[in-house]
């Protein structure tokens, strides 16, 4: 007989402190708002709509940087999610004991395209991250990002990632 | 021609939201040429391990020079609009750093700009990051 599974609340509090230490440790974030919700592993970002965004005041239109820094936080939150959640269901990581000291390395940006497909509007923005290939050291991420239809893109970009070495090697 | 420089590096300093949030400073512009600085904020801090700043904000001060460069073209573009910026980060940028872009405009069609930059922290000769981005070009309306 298999064992008993955890209860259901003990296992989402347990992953949505991760996410929460994961993503809440990077000032960047909180500084463009840029928030994630959860479902079972699948991550999706938001960009909650502010005026200091803006980068074409005339439009108005989010500034074409705002939108790649999303993109690329966006990627770099995946990867590292994906990494952080295999040790937090194996249980080889407490988030509870995670802190800004204690947690896993972030992954380098080794580059980033950003394809620009529509102005960005002024309102929330979405994205989401796929990882296409996951080696040892390298990562290619490709993300889209979206506005008030899942299929008109916004934005969409490639990048890739030099992940973090363990330190044993 | 002056006029309009001072007018455009005016502009990148006040009516920019975003340039503002960052405290970005247009340190010179002219003849498709343009140069940002972007001091060193806690803020905008990618990885609290190390302090380096994300990669997103310097996305933003190479998008940003990038466009001042194409607006600073000879050919007086009305406006202009990202299509696509691929960005090479080299190295770390150093904690405590303010970072310097330097972006060309190359080249000019029609409705279309090309654009180099380049990001230094001062503390090497190898930059932070490189980029090359396509611009949309608007054209002024002809006077009659």
């Amino acid at each position: 007989m298999r064992p008993r599974p955890e209860p259901v609340q003990v296992i989402k509090e347990r992953r949505d402190a991760a996410l929460a230490k994961l993503v809440g440790g990077i000032p960047y974030v909180a500084f463009l708002g840029i928030r994630f919700e959860r479902r079972g592993d699948e991550l999706t970002a938001t960009l909650p709509y502010s005026d200091m965004l803006i980068g074409n005041p005339v439009l108005p239109a989010l500034h074409g940087g705002v939108t790649a820094a999303f993109l690329e936080t966006t990627a770099i939150i995946e990867l590292s999610w994906s990494r952080l959640w295999s040790e937090v269901e194996a249980k080889r990581i407490d988030p509870q004991a995670l802190d800004a000291t204690r947690m896993p390395r972030m992954p380098k940006t080794i580059d980033f395209t950003v394809d620009y497909l529509r102005s960005g509007l002024p309102r929330d923005a979405y994205a989401r991250a796929r990882i296409n290939r996951s080696g040892r050291r390298y990562a290619s991420v490709h993300v889209e990002a979206w506005q008030d239809n899942r299929d008109r893109l916004f934005a969409q970009a490639t990048g890739h990632f030099l992940m973090p070495q363990a330190p044993d090697g | 021609m002056t006029e309009r420089l001072a007018e455009i590096a005016r502009q990148f300093i006040e009516a920019i939201p975003h340039a503002r949030a960052l405290r970005l400073s247009l340190e010179t512009i002219g003849a498709g040429e343009a140069e940002i600085v972007m001091p060193y904020d806690a803020r905008l801090v990618g990885d609290p391990a190390t302090g380096v700043i994300h990669g997103g904000a310097v996305s933003t001060l190479m998008d940003t020079c990038s466009g001042a460069a194409v607006m600073a073209h000879a050919s007086a573009p009305a406006g202009t609009a990202t299509l696509d910026l691929r960005i090479d980060y080299m190295r770390p940028a150093a904690p405590g750093k303010s970072i310097r872009a330097r972006a060309t405009c190359y080249h000019v069609t029609r409705s279309i700009a090309f654009v180099r930059a380049e990001a230094h922290d001062g503390e090497a000769d190898t930059p932070v990051a490189s980029a090359t981005g396509a611009f949309t070009l608007e054209r002024a309306e002809r006077p009659e």
